[in-house]
């Protein structure tokens, strides 16, 4: 097993991803930088920060398969559970699997929803789409490579489900923005 | 209706704080008590800290015993709020009680047991009268005596018991057990987070409760099937080994309360049992234990269900005494308020009554 | 394992630099301190309930060779979980195996032999003895 470090400075790191998920998520959309990470083939930098700051042994975890060559690592930092998609509280995918898979919460406690960390190719240019909801004064506008082309109708079909319904953490290479389930969605 | 807030006695709360760690130090010219001392000197505090606080870690304890003062509850509150400081890395495989190397091991209903009775440092035949040569820094005698004769791990009396059948046998079962860590308590609660919650309750409160039982508030004719305590092992199953460790030795209390029964349509006569696991050395609690886990199985077991400690909910919703002393205490907070709200409303049904 | 976890972080360093320094090595992860959940069963065989937590150290290190070691010990001591560690990563060298198995693990077994020992002693020393019923019955 070759095994490499995770954070530089595990507990400063964690605590400043920690803060940029926490932001990413109150004002959807907009972009944070990670630092402090070395990540394993074929994560980027940001998935792999994210991954290490929220997933533990107790919260069980769901890898598309396109991420095995990361899943010691993933074992190793996090101590996790690979478990199926619908028994998952984190889930992390290199392209946009289907929401409907998931553990999307109860009317009682929607805080039992998945978050999923989608890996995209770029979060700087491509498909533009405007966000408006909780956290934005004015919609915003975010271009991102790799979500599928009709991305905007199947995220309102989960929006709709507020106050259940997923969150997804977007990443490319140290970049990173939140996406959950309250903000609406349309092609720009 | 909205809250008010109120700001101010800032400075009264900094100097009660200082007056607080001046009182807790006391006389200067008294030597400072150190941690150290009150690990090794104080173990029984420590145990209890350790059982009420959930967490095992003698230094933490008896750190936690010094900063409050010796109040044992306020003790058990400050480990109880470092422990959610601290990531989960795993759960243990179920410690084996039965490969416990033994330091007491008492049965109140086998005199010739295997392994025989063996009574360990007990406050037990000792005549309860104050030793005033303890008031010095009295010296003790280095070497108690030892014998050759080998105590080791000995087999649990439910073992040896179990196979006439007389003894209710042990169900083993798959399930994950509940956490009342992660989830709040829920009923019906079943025997995993009962016990989860007695292990971590208060022991007085048990142990009240334990007593209620044997004067006839649920009675369940117990007896001390066995009681005992030493090192226990513990192993842990880490995700990036596949195979169990072993981590370290922890101190236990285990209490088997033996319990006649009656039977019922599907179950012949036999004796049922009540269990008690603790850390440290706790045999008070273990018992104390034992006797309300047995009371709680009144239901199952299909008895009448008349007594407090045969309440499942009475019992759950007030054994912890971190949420007891909240609630309690909570009352000496602001409620300013609430009580104007209720002095009028005692004025005005005064005034309609006099009218 | 089981050694180790048991040992003193200055024991296992007297033992491991007897002969030379604490050879160099890269640290993956930790020293870091958490919890493992004690579990029970009730009645001793029954049915898993969660008894507890306790404070655990973790750590896992790399030698200079490549192999990698990994320990979870009681407690809050750093400084252990990284030696234990380091033993562990240096004990999967078949080379070196058998040589720290000698010089570190045995003494340190066999200190930890000898304190359990003397508490199983003094234990016995305190078993009861019912020789005084056998003479009345006679």
């Amino acid at each position: 097993m070759t095994l490499s470090a995770g954070f530089t400075n595990p507990v400063a790191d964690a605590q400043a991803c920690f803060r940029s998920v926490l932001d990413a998520m109150a004002r959807p959309g907009r972009i944070h930088t990670i630092t402090g990470i070395v990540a394993p083939a074929p994560l980027c930098e940001a998935t792999a920060a994210v991954l290490l700051t929220l997933a533990d042994h107790e919260t069980p975890l769901w890898l598309d398969s396109s991420t095995k060559a990361a899943r010691d690592w993933i074992a190793f930092h996090t101590g996790a559970a690979i478990v199926p998609a619908d028994r998952s509280t984190f889930g992390v995918a290199l392209a946009l699997p289907d929401l409907a898979g998931f553990p999307n919460g109860t009317d009682e406690m929607p805080e039992t929803a998945a978050t999923i960390i989608v890996q995209v190719d770029s979060l700087e240019a491509g498909q533009r789409f405007v966000l408006a909801g909780p956290g934005l004064r004015e919609p915003a506008i975010l271009a991102v490579t790799g979500l599928p082309p009709d991305f905007a109708a199947l995220w309102q079909r989960n929006h709709a489900l507020f106050p259940r319904g997923i969150d997804l953490i977007l990443c490319a290479g140290v970049r990173l923005t939140a996406l959950p389930r309250s903000v609406s969605i349309k092609d720009a | 209706m909205a809250y008010v807030a109120i700001k101010g006695g800032e400075q009264a709360i900094d100097n009660a704080h200082a007056w607080l760690a001046e009182e807790r130090r006391g006389d200067t010219a008294t030597p400072a008590l150190s941690v150290s001392q009150i690990q090794e000197q104080l173990g029984r505090s420590v145990d209890r800290v350790m059982a009420e606080g959930s967490l095992y870690d003698r230094e933490l304890a008896a750190l936690a015993i010094k900063q409050a003062q010796g109040d044992l509850i306020e003790a058990a509150f400050l480990l109880r709020a470092y422990r959610t400081t601290l990531p989960r890395f795993a759960h243990s495989v179920a410690v084996e009680t039965g490969s416990m190397r033994i330091e007491r091991r008492v049965s109140a209903i086998f005199k010739d047991l295997p392994g025989g009775q063996v009574l360990g440092p007990t406050y037990d035949y000792t005549h309860r009268l104050l030793d005033f040569s303890l008031l010095g820094d009295e010296t003790v005698a280095p070497e108690t005596e030892t014998a050759a004769g080998h105590v080791g791990t000995m087999p649990r009396v439910p073992d040896i018991l179990g196979h006439e059948g007389l003894l209710e046998a042990d169900a083993p079962s798959s399930r994950e057990p509940g956490d009342l860590t992660r989830e709040p308590l829920t009923f019906p609660a079943e025997r995993d987070v009962r016990l989860q919650a007695l292990a971590r309750g208060d022991e007085g409160f048990l142990l009240g409760l334990g007593y209620s039982t044997q004067r006839g508030y649920g009675g369940s004719h117990p007896f001390a099937g066995e009681i005992r305590m030493g090192e226990v092992s513990v192993e842990i199953e880490p995700a990036e080994l596949g195979f169990d460790i072993d981590i370290g030795d922890l101190i236990m209390t285990e209490c088997q309360m033996v319990n006649q029964f009656k039977g019922s349509k599907t179950v012949p006569p036999q004796f049922t049992r009540g269990y008690g696991l603790v850390f440290g050395f706790g045999e008070r609690k273990a018992m104390a234990m034992a006797l309300v886990d047995r009371a709680m199985r009144a239901a199952e077991l299909g008895e009448d269900v008349t007594a407090p400690a045969q309440n499942v909910e009475f019992v759950l919703y007030h054994s912890d005494n971190i949420e007891a002393t909240g609630f309690v205490e909570h009352l000496k907070l602001p409620h300013y308020v609430d009580f104007q709200s209720e002095l009028q409303n005692v004025r005005r049904m005064r005034k309609e009554a006099a009218e | 394992m089981a050694v180790l976890a048991r040992a003193s972080a200055n024991e296992i360093d007297t033992l491991l630099t007897k002969h030379g320094s604490v050879p160099s090595h890269t640290i993956l992860r930790g020293p870091e301190g958490g919890l493992v959940m004690v579990r029970g069963r009730a009645g001793g065989g029954g049915s898993a309930f969660n008894l507890g937590d306790m404070t655990v150290t973790r750590c896992t290190v790399r030698t200079e060779s490549g192999f990698v070691g990994h320990a979870y010990v009681a407690g809050r001591e750093t400084r252990r979980a990284e030696l234990a560690a380091l033993v562990d990563a240096l004990m999967q060298d078949p080379d070196r195996a058998a040589d720290l198995e000698v010089r570190v693990i045995a003494p340190l077994a066999a200190v930890q032999a000898r304190h359990a020992a003397e508490r199983a002693a003094k234990a016995a020393a305190t078993r009861v003895q019912f020789f005084a019923m056998q003479t009345m019955r006679t």
